[in-house]
């Protein structure tokens, strides 16, 4: 068994660097064959069930608690459902039925009375439903957990761990201590899924495409994992141990020596200054901010509003959460990027449909304008919210002058209504996003309709070299220093600078420190990055 | 018994949540109560049928009910289809 993988290295993808050493928790999928076995007392099994359900009920009514604080009542409204499910008196007779009749153990009669549910939702001619087959299952499996006592991973009581698992899906990560996960280890998974994203948030080392074998691996055995070597060693030896005790003494010294530089200016020896922000994807990862002590949130993605869901959120909702980030922030800056939906983040209430070249299709600001319902609700909130602390607004995806002039045509009338309604509301500060070629060559023209410039790399980069970054075939081709992307930032700050603008970079090159100086050279005025970023960048910024 | 008919006007029609909420309310009540659509017929106490159903935007539906409190579970259910559905 073990034997196996003991000191072994194996190689996956770094999601997120640093390096950990500590006890494993295996997350086994639900895919895990079921047995049949003949029963003789079909009324003791259907007992068990009762017990298994009630578990489950319990198990749902926490999930629900945390979701409904951590990601918000209508994504947590999925459990609640599951909840309602399982005391749906078809499905429960179904698996009595099946138990009395072939006489065979609760597990085996759960697993079939799922799987016949599930079809029957997979085989209906709407989209939707046919994604309830998915909750079938999934509250099918549960129902085996429990009675198979593999229910046993209690996250409630889960010591410090490293997670390694197939895949993890948001519904598994919302219910672990986020202070116990020592590193995440997957089998599958994307650099851009929900647990790369986590990692990247709490700085803690991930590979993803690991290629270990989970019938080889078990909860309680030690692993060593080193997010900037990209490997993980299970059960290391003594010397594989003593190594990485170095290395995570150094970091632990490097760590120390940043939380130093908290509260410290973000100047260079000769006196100039620069911001370093944080980009932040949901309402929670503001206490990360706080934690790096960035300056302000320079990117605050909204879309986690619009995700995980199955219609929009409304004006209230959304004034609610932006009023909740900008008074947590006090004084400091919240810039607040409008709805980027589209390309890779899709929401099937949005019925964009399938495009053949999503990053170049019908998305963020071109939905805005084209449907401008959805937008003026989100502009109403955030003027509203634009009361209440130092909010900022910024538009993604432009590539003209004219854009702006329709937006600004589009806040004058929502301020008309807020106006007349008498709701209190206050026009904030309004950026663009420079991350087309387009919006490059036409900034001198931009810089006097826009408060300020935020570059987004990733995609300026992508358009700029004409290489899709998931493609990774390209990778040879693609070299995210490019002396056309660094000119283009050059023209761009100083068609900003000309009109009294200020410029930010908010794209994944904002966080590379091997820039930072060429930025601060160039005159950019502010650094958005990942919160663990925060101070390695503001360390680069004072050696110089 | 009692019966009303009502169109969908949600755009999702009666999709998981909506569908979780209508089963809470129904269970408030003794009486039976039936949501049928083309002839198919689910119990409005159980969340699988009705979700089964497959009722979206601009299909009418006929709700049955049957009971002692049979008065006011009608009542409550038309304004909770009006508000929800």
């Amino acid at each position: 068994m073990a034997e196996n993988v003991s000191g072994k290295k194996l190689i996956g993808k770094t999601v997120y660097n640093g390096i950990t050493m500590g006890k494993v928790l295996v997350l086994r999928g639900s895919q895990e064959q079921v047995r049949r076995t003949k029963i003789t007392d079909a009324e003791q099994e259907i007992e068990r069930v009762h017990g298994a359900v009630a578990n489950a009920q319990q198990q749902l009514g926490a999930l629900y608690d945390k979701a409904v604080k951590e990601v918000g009542e209508s994504s947590a409204a999925i459990f609640e459902v599951h909840q309602m499910m399982l005391e749906d008196d078809d499905y429960l007779d179904a698996i009595y039925h099946v138990i009395r009749t072939e006489m065979v153990n609760a597990e085996y009669a759960v697993a079939i009375t799922g799987d016949n549910f599930a079809d029957m939702f997979a085989g209906m001619d709407d989209e939707y439903m046919q994604a309830r087959a998915a909750d079938v299952k999934d509250i099918s499996a549960r129902l085996i957990r429990n009675l198979s006592g593999q229910g046993g991973v209690d996250f409630s009581s889960m010591e410090p761990s490293i997670i390694v698992a197939d895949d993890l899906s948001p519904s598994e990560t919302v219910q672990m201590d986020k202070e116990k996960i020592l590193a995440f280890v997957t089998v599958h998974g994307s650099t851009n899924s929900h647990t790369a994203i986590l990692a990247r948030m709490m700085n803690i080392p991930a590979l993803i495409g690991v290629p270990v074998d989970l019938d080889e691996v078990y909860t309680g055995m030690t692993a060593i994992v080193d997010g900037a070597a990209g490997e993980v060693i299970f059960e290391p030896t003594v010397v594989q141990c003593n190594e990485a005790e170095e290395k995570i003494r150094n970091d632990k010294e490097k760590l120390r020596l940043l939380q130093e530089l908290k509260g410290k200016k973000n100047e260079t020896s000769d006196g100039r200054r620069i911001d370093i922000y944080a980009n932040i994807g949901s309402v929670s990862d503001v206490g990360y901010v706080l934690e790096n002590d960035a300056g302000g949130i320079g990117l605050f993605r909204s879309e986690f509003l619009y995700l995980g869901r199955d219609n929009f959120p409304t004006e209230e909702e959304q004034f609610q959460a932006y009023k909740q980030v900008v008074q947590t922030m006090g004084k400091k800056k919240v810039i607040i990027r409008t709805l980027d939906i589209g390309a890779d983040k899709q929401a099937d209430y949005f019925e964009l449909g399938k495009e053949d070249n999503p990053a170049m299709g019908y998305r963020a600001i071109r939905i805005c304008l084209k449907q401008p319902d959805i937008f003026k609700t989100q502009l109403r909130a955030l003027l509203r919210a634009a009361a209440y602390g130092n909010l900022s607004i910024m538009y993604p995806m432009i590539i003209s002058a004219e854009e702006v002039k329709q937006i600004k045509a589009i806040v004058a009338e929502v301020e008309q209504e807020l106006k007349q309604n008498e709701i209190p509301y206050r026009i904030p500060e309004q950026g663009i996003m420079i991350e087309t070629p387009a919006a490059v060559m036409v900034s001198d023209e931009l810089a006097q309709l826009a408060d300020f410039f935020s570059i987004g790399t990733n995609d300026l980069t992508q358009y700029t070299l004409a290489i899709d970054r998931q493609n990774q075939r390209l990778e040879d081709f693609y070299n995210p220093h490019h002396k056309a992307i660094l000119r283009m930032i050059q023209m761009v700050v100083d068609n900003a600078h000309k009109c009294g603008k200020w410029v930010g970079i908010c794209g994944e090159l904002g966080a590379d420190t091997a820039l930072t100086e060429t930025f601060v050279n160039m005159g950019v005025d502010e650094l958005s990055v990942a919160p663990p970023m925060v101070l390695k960048v503001r360390e680069k910024v004072r050696a110089m | 018994m009692k019966e009303f008919t009502y169109v969908i006007t949600d755009k999702e029609g009666i999709h998981a949540r909506p569908a979780g909420e209508l089963v809470k309310l129904a269970k408030t009540f003794s009486s039976n109560v039936s949501v049928l659509k083309d002839g198919k017929k689910a119990d409005a106490k159980k969340v699988f049928g009705l979700m089964g159903l497959g009722a979206k935007q601009g299909m009418e539906i006929t709700v049955q009910v049957e009971g002692d409190d049979e008065d006011a579970a009608v009542a409550a259910l038309e304004t909770f289809l009006k508000e929800n559905l």
